[in-house]
């Protein structure tokens, strides 16, 4: 007699077994919760993991003010359709300071709303650790970095200092100060959580699905007017496009792509057929190769 | 991501319900930066269609700028993730690539191959189905070829893929393919515990035989890497197992519920199944497998799921869930292999804590039985294990764990160690067996210490090691110290060849193999009585320098002294105060050291002294002199 399993049933069980270690040694975890496809992932299998009982655990977002409205509204839809506790946190210097990334620029407003931002709220709370959704197939830095990845009391991340993570065994034990990122989705690829929304029916933001969307074309990239604060140039008129987006942060640093994908079956069939990859549409990555293992060693999640 | 099915164009949902079915391999590349690793992996991805066409330009402006192919594509470079690694052109750490076929999804943990590494390749090796051994064949079955071996036979990886590479700079022989895989069988046959060599002719660089057959090697008629990959069989040994599930947490959502969260290491359960729960023995029998879809009827290694037991017994995490009819043992002394993975020594006999599945419990390491080599996997003498070394030790818990032997259940025989000051993972460990008691009285931990004993006798415990000819003035030089040594209030024992061939090893003769049991018997009284905080002091020709060794690496850091009486044969066959010379010159006496027995002078002793320039008296205080200030 056999239990047969497939890639993805092996890859939810590792997710599953990983969020339960935590929930046994970890003092307070919290579950970071970006409202993206990968988070959706993360959530669903968090409900899976600790069923009949509910994650033991609050979902966080750090929100930069900036996000896409139509994020906004799912996010509360699901804390309150899942009856979940979700904690929300801006970082209050930048909303004083009114953070605009046209104004500001967008590394200053990513440093301040979204690094700094998490800073804040996990040392505010006292959480030990923190649940995030990277993938190691995202990005070459991702592709080392632990599933249960440490970080100092300024939140850095030393990339010559990590622990050997052998078999399934996790050790968990901190050094005063330290905190720790988890990574339940580190072996899954882009294919595999799309794969899993559609099999298990998750539900996700809309951006994601084709339909038509009033943009601008700025310096080749395509953003959404998604509401009256973005600024328009000279010369630039919003145009109906048909469009969606493959991954999702704030707006005016998100481009879309012209698409007419508006199923999960269509959205994997054209990632199986395009030719570039899903960070590309990051305003935050053009910069250098290395900008991610920088970023992180700063303490970007 | 180019996938090369039509399926996708025509017919995605057909497409996506053949992909939910694929398997999950994943496999460990084990070579060094020369013999082609990465290219290898980065050609799988490209070849596997896998690459996006912005990785593409990124890989080509980077082979243009720090590449090693002369502006050419270097594969390479996809793998080498970190900038600083990148910059030094040397993979330092293990990561993780993925890539999927038509038939299976592939988790490849890229790891370095030097011998500091080891740690590294052994972290890869944990997870791993199969394994790639990487051969340069210009350079053919070198020592590393055999580390990287014996480093994931050692930790379970059955199957190996010898990729001899780099063909192309042999003009694609044949003969040179064969004998490096002749050779190659010649090791692994003996050393190492595979099911299944698969040898492959390669050339990462051009492509041959990676995906499919290459022209350039038509007396090859086996599979390519990929064929390979997608055609062996995905381990289910883990289902064939016993029932193990580790508890990892409580589910107890109210009063009515109480579960058992866990994911199932080995075997397969169903309601209805009895099982005995570790290390406690209590029994009852599964009553649910619940998960968020629903009950299931059967769930094996693998699945995370949650019991529920018919029988309301204390489980908490940490025990084990076993098959009633064939559970695991539970103990608190095994003998172990460790690998070592920290900048700072493995020391015996210091508190470590002990992860294995969801048990943790503190340990204390034991005196090392030996290391093993990794180049050459010979059995050395050590005391300490430095970062990437490998010994046997035995190993004693504070609390009983519930256990298989690695090798029978790697899920309930692997463990980590962590260092309780510094919260690093220090080591991995494979129980080989559990120890009986009765083996390791020593272990019991005892108030009463060697510090402790000594301190009562205001004295640092020793072993004089006296070692010379027959004739020497050993025992003579010895006598006088001791009495010298009384005199200043300490506490001694003596040990010579004549009183312990008398009693201890009156069963010993004068063979080689005799002597070097009858040094292992003295050097080990020898440490009871420096336990016991004595100054010890023994005179053996003890001729072999092994032996010697293994005596000096029984004692702790100074407690051992050598001296070496440097008589010259001549000199002590002209006094030949007992007669032997004479009778082993007329051939009465064989084995007799220095007639017709070799004498190993030792090479860097603590002290030396020649017999034909001091009196014995002398030498006694030269010895007393040492002892005082070192």
């Amino acid at each position: 007699m056999q239990d047969r399993m497939t890639h993805l049933q092996r890859l939810e069980a590792e997710a599953i077994h990983i969020m339960r270690e935590v929930v046994a040694e970890a003092e307070n975890p919290v579950m970071l919760y970006s409202i993206g496809k990968d988070s959706s992932v993360m959530l669903h299998i968090a409900m899976k993991a600790f069923y009949p009982a509910k994650p033991p655990f609050p979902i966080m977002h750090i929100d930069t003010m900036w996000k896409f409205s139509e994020m906004i509204e799912f996010r509360e839809k699901m804390a309150e359709d899942l009856g979940l506790d979700l904690i929300v946190h801006i970082n209050p210097e930048g909303q004083e300071m009114g953070m605009n990334p046209f104004i500001h620029g967008s590394s200053v407003h990513t440093d301040t709303m979204k690094t700094q931002g998490l800073k804040q709220a996990l040392d505010a709370h006292g959480f030990d650790v923190a649940f995030g959704g990277a993938r190691r197939d995202e990005e070459k830095s991702r592709a080392k970095e632990r599933i249960f990845s440490f970080r100092n009391e300024s939140h850095h991340w030393d990339p010559k200092r990590q622990r050997p993570e052998l078999w399934n065994l996790y050790n968990s034990r901190k050094n005063n100060g330290e905190s720790i990122r988890v990574f339940p989705l580190s072996n899954w690829t882009e294919l595999d959580i799309w794969q899993y929304i559609h099999l298990e029916n998750i539900p996700i933001v809309p951006l994601y699905l084709a339909k038509p969307r009033s943009v601008v074309e700025r310096d080749g990239v395509l953003i959404l007017v998604d509401d009256d604060r973005l600024p328009l140039k000279e010369g630039e008129e919003p145009m109906m496009k048909t469009v969606r987006f493959r991954t999702l942060g704030c707006y005016p640093l998100t481009g879309a792509v012209e698409s007419e994908a508006d199923t999960l079956p269509d959205i994997i069939q054209e990632m199986l057929l395009t030719t570039t990859s899903e960070r590309q549409g990051r305003v935050i990555d053009f910069d250098s190769s290395a900008s991610m293992e920088k970023k992180k060693q700063e303490g970007y999640f | 991501m180019a996938h090369v099915s039509d399926l996708i164009a025509t017919d995605i949902e057909s497409y996506l319900a053949a992909h939910e079915q694929k398997e999950l391999l994943r496999f460990i590349t084990c070579g060094s930066v020369d013999d082609g690793k990465s290219t290898l992996i980065g050609r799988m991805l490209y070849e596997s269609h896998m690459l996006f066409d912005d990785h593409l330009a990124a890989l080509e402006a980077d082979s243009k700028r720090v590449g090693t192919q002369e502006g050419e594509i270097d594969f390479a470079l996809l793998v080498d993730g970190l900038a600083a690694e990148r910059e030094q052109g040397i993979t330092i750490d293990v990561a993780y690539r993925f890539f999927s076929t038509e038939k299976r999804k592939y988790i490849v943990a890229d790891t370095p191959g030097h011998e500091e590494y080891t740690r590294n390749m052994a972290t890869g090796a944990s997870t791993a189905d199969v394994a790639i051994i990487l051969i340069d064949a210009s350079q053919g079955v070198l020592t590393q070829t055999r580390r990287h071996s014996f480093i994931v036979s050692m930790v379970g990886v059955k199957r190996i893929i010898l990729a001899v590479n780099k063909l192309d700079l042999v003009d694609y022989s044949e003969e040179v393919f064969n004998s490096i895989v002749s050779d190659y069988h010649k090791f692994a046959d003996e050393a190492l515990q595979l099911d299944e060599i698969t040898a492959i002719p390669i050339s990462a660089l051009k492509g041959d035989n990676i995906v499919g057959a290459s022209e350039n090697t038509p007396w090859y008629e086996g599979q390519s890497v990929m064929e390979y990959l997608e055609s062996v069989e995905v381990s289910s040994t883990s289902q064939s197992r016993s029932f193990r599930m580790p508890v990892q947490w409580v589910n107890r959502p109210n009063r009515e519920f109480r579960g058992f969260a866990g994911l199932i290491g080995s075997g397969i359960v169903s309601p209805g199944d009895k099982i005995r729960v570790l290390p406690s023995g209590t029994e009852s029998v599964v009553e649910r497998i619940v998960t968020w879809e629903g009950d299931l009827e059967i769930a094996g290694a693998g699945r995370s799921v949650t019991l529920t037991l018919a029988d309301e017994i204390d489980i908490s995490r940490g025990d084990i869930i076993t098959a009633a009819d064939s559970p695991c043992s539970s103990a608190d002394q095994f003998q172990a292999r460790i690998l070592w993975m920290d900048e700072a020594a493995m020391m015996p006999g210091r508190q470590y804590l002990l992860k294995s599945s969801t048990q943790t419990t503190s340990m204390t390491l034991g005196r090392l039985k030996h290391r093993i080599d990794v180049n050459t996997l010979e059995e050395l003498p050590a005391k300490v294990l430095d970062m990437n070394e490998i010994g046997v030790c035995n190993i004693s818990l504070s609390n009983r764990i519930a256990f298989d032997s690695y090798d029978e259940d790697p899920t309930m025989g692997g463990f980590i160690i962590v260092d309780r000051m510094t919260n690093n993972t220090v080591g991995m460990g494979l129980i080989d067996f559990a120890l009986r008691r009765a083996e390791n009285i020593h272990w019991q931990s005892m108030d009463v210490t060697k510090q402790s004993r000594a301190e009562q006798k205001s004295q640092k415990p020793r072993l004089i090691w006296f070692t010379g000819l027959s004739g020497s003035g050993k025992s003579s030089i010895a006598n006088i110290l001791e009495k010298k040594l009384q005199a200043m209030g300490r506490h001694t024992i003596s040990l010579d060849g004549d009183n312990v061939r008398h009693g201890l090893n009156r069963d010993l003769g004068f063979t080689k193999a005799d002597r070097v049991e009858n040094v292992r018997r003295v050097g080990e009284t020898s440490k009871l009585m420096v336990e016991a905080g004595l100054i010890c002091i023994t005179s053996f020709i003890s001729p072999f320098e092994s032996e010697r060794m293994m005596v000096r690496n029984l004692m702790e850091n100074d407690e051992f002294v050598e001296v070496f009486v440097d008589t010259p044969l001549e000199v002590c066959e002209q006094r030949d105060v007992k007669g032997l010379y004479a009778k082993a010159r007329a051939g009465d006496l064989p084995n007799f050291t220095g007639i017709s027995s070799p004498y190993e002078g030792p090479v860097n002793p603590e002290i030396r002294i020649d017999t034909t320039q001091v009196s014995a008296e002398k030498a006694a205080d030269l010895i007393i002199d040492y002892l005082s200030k070192a």
